[in-house]
């Protein structure tokens, strides 16, 4: 499942819809929050994003993790528009029988949508530079 | 409307920096992507930018290269690279 939207997410309420009892015996998340790039305390953030290929995009990398991995359930959740610094911003989740599959899953989802989802951060009037390291993480997939 | 145009979008610090985000663009025939940009960076010094090798296109919301054809009624999206999660 993915989800683009403005509000904020619980944490405790994805990790509960993405077990399924009796069969999940591992859960991995992971939450990504707003760091500060900038040195104004005050400076607004933004996230703009493509709609449409955003939702594709999440959804291709939703498809490639279920089919490289034994897994039950996966979700991406990512906000858009105004954030605060240190507010939660994006969520990767997945229930899968066995932790190995988890952790690596979680981690493809999160470092492939890193590089390939259409999300951009604006912090001020600053757009936020891409991360070379960013990539390589990414890469390390492709291997 | 005009049944020759395609739509283009542009993202984040290029929208800025070319000062749209998106308009209808006439275009006489099917064109590859490469040509388009070259039509477009003909506007002026900031449409280089459409050039530059880290800057990523996309047609009808699907990553394309200077080679994929654009046709009538096609959505092309022009963007930096991403900073998202």
């Amino acid at each position: 499942m993915i989800r683009v939207q403005q509000q904020d997410f619980s944490v405790e309420h994805e990790r509960l819809l993405l077990l399924r009892p009796g069969d999940s015996g591992a859960c991995v998340t992971f939450v990504g929050h707003v760091r500060r790039f900038s040195d104004n305390p005050q400076a607004t953030f933004l996230l703009q994003h493509y709609p449409g290929m955003t939702e594709k995009v999440l959804q291709k990398i939703e498809q490639q993790a279920q089919s490289r991995w034994k897994l039950d359930n996966t979700c991406i959740i990512h906000r858009v528009g105004e954030l605060k610094v240190g507010e939660q911003i994006v969520f990767v989740g997945v229930s899968s029988p066995h932790r190995a599959e988890a952790f690596a899953a979680c981690e493809f989802m999160i470092d492939i949508l890193k590089t390939e989802a259409p999300f951009w951060k604006k912090e001020g009037d600053q757009w936020v530079e891409a991360r070379d390291s960013d990539n390589k993480a990414a890469e390390k997939w492709m291997r | 409307m005009a049944g020759n145009t395609i739509s283009l979008l542009y993202f984040a610090k290029l929208a800025d920096d070319l000062g749209v985000t998106n308009e209808q663009y006439s275009i006489s025939e099917k064109l590859s992507l490469g040509e388009l940009k070259l039509q477009l960076s003909q506007r002026g010094e900031q449409w280089q930018d459409l050039k530059a090798a880290h800057i990523k296109c996309a047609l009808n919301q699907t990553l394309c290269d200077d080679n994929t054809l654009v046709k009538f009624g096609d959505e092309v999206a022009f963007f930096p690279p991403v900073t998202g999660g």
